[in-house]
């Protein structure tokens, strides 16, 4: 590959950096500057990735560009780009979306008043998340890993100064540390039993000798899940991203939605090969984790009332289902639905924040309602994206929520259980999110903000119509067949030409009960949102459903739980440090050595006094104890 | 029992250190001085006992010399304590505190 | 006979010399110098039981003649009353106590652990005024007249220090 071509790569990491950098040290007074350097990185980014591909294909001939970094002792690591369909392929959705939501914030966000610090931190975010995806061994992945944590942390806490905001970034961000604790043991483990931490290197060691991991297979590959387990929100550390939707709803939809997250299941699928080995249980349990997050997700949504909140959790079940195709020893399912996800997620959240907007700042879904004829492109957008992620065809999300199914009716390491969870899943997802149209949309206006609703201004109804189109179309243009080639258990299927009838219909020929039940999902949870939700004035699930509906209202108090047992027993650990230290270190240490020379001080001080029979006291000690020397005894 | 030289040297050590009790507890000037001639008498006892004993006079003539000694030594400290009185009006040895080290 | 005595004066001596420091009826200096008058006395009686009779003589001359006529006169001089009850210090008692009882036990246990021999007794050696008389004017001439000078510088000094006003 010649210099010019290589440097592309280079370039697109490296653009969004400069243009925080530029943000934050000279533009911080103009908003505007600030806005378009953002935009402006972003775009270039995108529009350098889509050359690049175009002239170096999907499979680049030199996978790696990389320059040494640290050299020390036995560990070499470089600092490098892995281009493979996988990257590049993300590539595209972090700069492509990344570059709908950075033209559609200078809308949602132009009345605010720091703008700049929002664009600076909007763009560190997208150098950090291009790291990720591009970086070829498990260092730089980590280095990036924490600053993805970090322009999270900065974006959530936006809004610094509400108390909830501050409250949720911390939270975000300390159980992302607990995930990335796991992960770093299990870098750890793999280094130390591999010696290397290069991707490349890895997987050429493992095909080598698959059991070189020996005992520690299982444990390592768990310990690296719990990264993704943070990063991507599964249980039990799904507790940060309900909270995170304290920030800017164009946040939410970029990190929240469509990329952040994401970071844990393409991280599965980039060190696939080290959870896949040949007798390591830790595929089963990250299935299972997968499903269960996906079902408790849906349930908690089914029950809550602001809009973004509900379009969290379905980003939580979302996620789940990812993190199960992965378990379920489906990378590619799992990428391919990664990819549709990263459409529609961010359409919908661009969606709601449009809502927001014209609202005036109301997120509550029972105080929306007849916005259909009052904000049409949003709504005809939101409601596509809403089909999309329920699965109905001809739309994307039918095509790779079809997949996973299939994986998991799969003979070889599929499982019944999982597959009726996931069908299970697929009802509720199509009833929750029905109840959020019908009753945020459709039916009659229910507070006097909905009824003066405006459409939101060009700026902001622009990326949403953009982004429906790959909402819409990313089904047919054959993204799970690009992902193929990076796994080895890849698809049958080689690119093979297909028109349109017969994309579709491929689905129903190749695993026709997933196919069937997956839709069969949909219409029933149609026709049950349907029945209780439209034109409904109020929540009628309550009362029908009791103590169930307060549970999942109140997110299962997982909240509440972690409150009483983990915070608690951090703050008594907090507690009995800070007592050491004042009592013990300073206590007996600092002020124990200043009282002892205190009382040395004042016991000397008694040769000073000036009173004779003080010493003529000292006197006889010291003869008596010279006496007692002498004399032997 | 027959006295031999242990009991008078125990008798010297017991009034010694009731010298020294007085020295060391009593605030007067003149009874502190007093205590200094009880130890001091208390040496003199020992030292004839031991001359007594050891068959050697050389012990006698320096208590001859020291009660001499003493009493040139009586006689000075007792103009010592006359002007320190002159000069603080007190005989108690808490008031005079200015021998600091 | 002669043990008898010596328990006798040993005991009488023992006492008043604590009547001289810790009176437990009077404060007054005056009382203690009469204590220590006593005591100097049985002394001698002591040195007489030693055989040292010059000493025993030059004892009560001097020492309870001329030096505790002297105390007396100072404190008449001094005109001292008696001691104002300033309360007695527990913590000077106790270190007092225990410094002085430490010192006592080291001496006494040393005393009783080594026995000096006793020799036999030379009658040439008695503590006559004779012998000591010729030891003092022969070997120890010298001490014996700078003591003399000593006693001069004393008197000197005496007067010096007692002068009103030096002007």
């Amino acid at each position: 590959m010649d210099t010019a071509l290589s440097i592309l790569p280079w370039l697109v990491l490296f653009l969004p950096l400069l243009a925080a950098a530029v943000i934050t040290l000279f533009t911080m007074n103009d908003r505007a500057v600030s806005a378009k350097l953002s935009i402006g990185a972003v775009c270039t980014s995108f529009g350098l990735s889509v050359v690049f591909i175009a002239l170096a294909g999907w499979e680049p001939v030199q996978r790696e560009l990389a320059t040494t970094w640290l050299n020390v002792g036995d560990l070499q690591v470089d600092f490098g780009l892995r281009l493979d369909p996988l990257s590049l392929m993300m590539l595209l959705i972090v700069t492509g979306v990344g570059g709908a939501i950075h033209v559609y914030s200078w809308g949602y966000m132009r009345g605010d008043r720091s703008v700049p610090r929002y664009f600076a931190g909007l763009s560190l975010f997208t150098f950090s998340m291009l790291g990720i995806v591009l970086a070829n061994n498990f260092l730089q992945l980590y280095v990036f890993w924490e600053l993805v944590g970090v322009s999270s942390y900065l974006l959530i806490g936006f809004w610094y100064e509400r108390p909830s905001a501050a409250d949720a970034c911390k939270k975000a961000f300390l159980t992302n540390r607990l995930g990335d604790y796991g992960f770093l043991l299990g870098i750890f483990v793999v280094w130390t039993a591999l010696g290397s931490l290069n991707f490349s290197e890895l997987q050429d060691k493992l095909v080598e000798n698959p059991h070189a991991l020996g005992a520690m297979t299982t444990a390592a590959g768990l310990l690296i899940f719990c990264g993704a387990a943070g990063k991507s929100a599964q249980f039990p550390l799904h507790v940060w991203l309900p909270d995170a939707m304290e920030g800017p709803t164009p946040v939410s939809a970029l990190i929240h939605a469509a990329t952040m997250v994401a970071a844990g299941v393409y991280m599965l699928c980039r060190v696939f090969f080290l959870l896949e080995i040949p007798g390591s249980g830790a595929l089963t349990v990250i299935a299972w984790i997968g499903g269960f997050t996906a079902l408790l997700a849906a349930l908690i949504a089914v029950q809550q009332n602001d809009i973004k909140r509900i379009l969290a959790y379905s980003t939580l079940s979302q996620l789940g289902y990812m993190v199960m195709a992965v378990g379920l020893h489906g990378p590619t399912p799992a990428m391919y639905h990664l990819t549709t996800h990263a459409f529609f997620k961010a359409l919908l959240f661009l969606g709601a924040g449009s809502v927001i907007i014209a609202l005036h700042h109301e997120q509550d879904i029972w105080k929306m309602g007849g916005l259909q004829k009052r904000m049409p492109v949003t709504f005809w957008t939101f409601l596509l994206a809403t089909l999309a992620l329920c699965g109905v065809p001809p739309f994307s999300g039918f095509f790779s929520k079809d997949e996973i199914l299939a994986a998991a009716l799969q003979a070889e390491h599929g499982s019944i259980g999982l597959f009726l969870l996931a069908v299970g899943v697929a009802v509720l997802t199509t009833f929750y999110m029905f109840r959020l149209v019908f009753v945020a949309f459709l039916g009659a206006d229910k507070s006097e903000a909905a009824g003066h609703a405006q459409e939101s201004p060009g700026v902001m109804t622009g990326p949403l119509c953009i982004l429906a189109v790959p909402t819409v179309l990313a089904g047919f243009w054959g993204i799970d067949l690009l992902y193929g080639k990076v796994f080895v258990s890849g698809t049958e299927q080689a690119g093979k030409a297909l028109t349109w009838w017969q994309h579709l219909a491929s689905p129903f020929l190749h695993a026709p009960v997933a196919a069937a039940c997956g839709l069969l999902a949909v219409l029933a949870g149609f026709f049950a949102a349907r029945a209780l939700y439209a034109n409904a004035a109020q929540d009628p699930l309550p009362q029908r459903l009791g103590a169930l509906a307060q549970a999942m209202r109140h997110r299962f108090y997982f909240d509440e739980l972690y409150e009483a047992t983990v915070i608690r027993a951090h703050d008594l650990i907090a507690a009995v440090a800070d007592w050491i230290d004042r009592w013990i270190i300073a206590g007996l240490g600092v002020r124990g050595t200043h009282g002892t020379t205190e009382l040395v001080g004042r016991a000397l001080r008694l040769m000073q006094t000036g009173n004779l029979q003080t010493y003529a006291f000292l006197f006889v000690l010291g003869v008596a104890l010279v006496l007692w020397f002498v004399l032997g005894k | 029992m027959n006295v031999g030289l242990e009991h008078y040297l125990v008798v010297s050590a017991l009034l010694f250190s009731l010298g020294l009790l007085g020295v060391l507890v009593r605030r007067n000037l003149l009874v502190i001085y007093m205590s200094l001639e009880l130890m001091l008498n208390s040496a003199n006892l020992a030292l004839v006992a031991f001359s007594r004993f050891n068959n050697n006079l050389n012990g006698q003539v320096m208590v001859f010399f020291i009660i001499t000694v003493a009493a040139a030594e009586v006689a000075v400290g007792l103009a010592l304590i006359v002007a320190l009185y002159r000069k603080h009006q007190t005989a108690h040895v808490e008031d005079l505190t200015t021998m600091k080290l | 006979m002669h043990d008898l005595l010596f328990y006798l004066f040993a005991a009488l001596t023992l006492v008043c010399g604590f009547l001289v420091v810790a009176n437990p009826v009077s404060r007054n200096p005056v009382t203690s110098a009469m204590f220590l008058v006593l005591t100097i006395v049985f002394m001698a009686g002591l040195f007489v039981l030693l055989h040292a009779f010059f000493l025993a003589a030059v004892q009560i001359l001097v020492y309870a003649g001329a030096v505790m006529v002297l105390f007396l006169f100072v404190i008449m001089l001094l005109d001292l009353k008696e001691e104002e009850q300033r309360k007695v210090k527990r913590l000077s008692l106790v270190c007092g106590l225990v410094s002085v009882g430490a010192i006592v036990a080291i001496f006494v246990k040393s005393l009783l652990a080594t026995i000096p021999g006793t020799g036999r007794l030379d009658p040439r050696l008695e503590g006559a005024t004779l012998p000591l008389g010729k030891l003092l004017f022969t070997n120890f001439l010298l001490p014996f007249e700078i003591v003399s000078v000593l006693l001069l510088v004393a008197m000197v000094g005496v007067i010096l220090l007692t002068k009103k006003d030096l002007k």
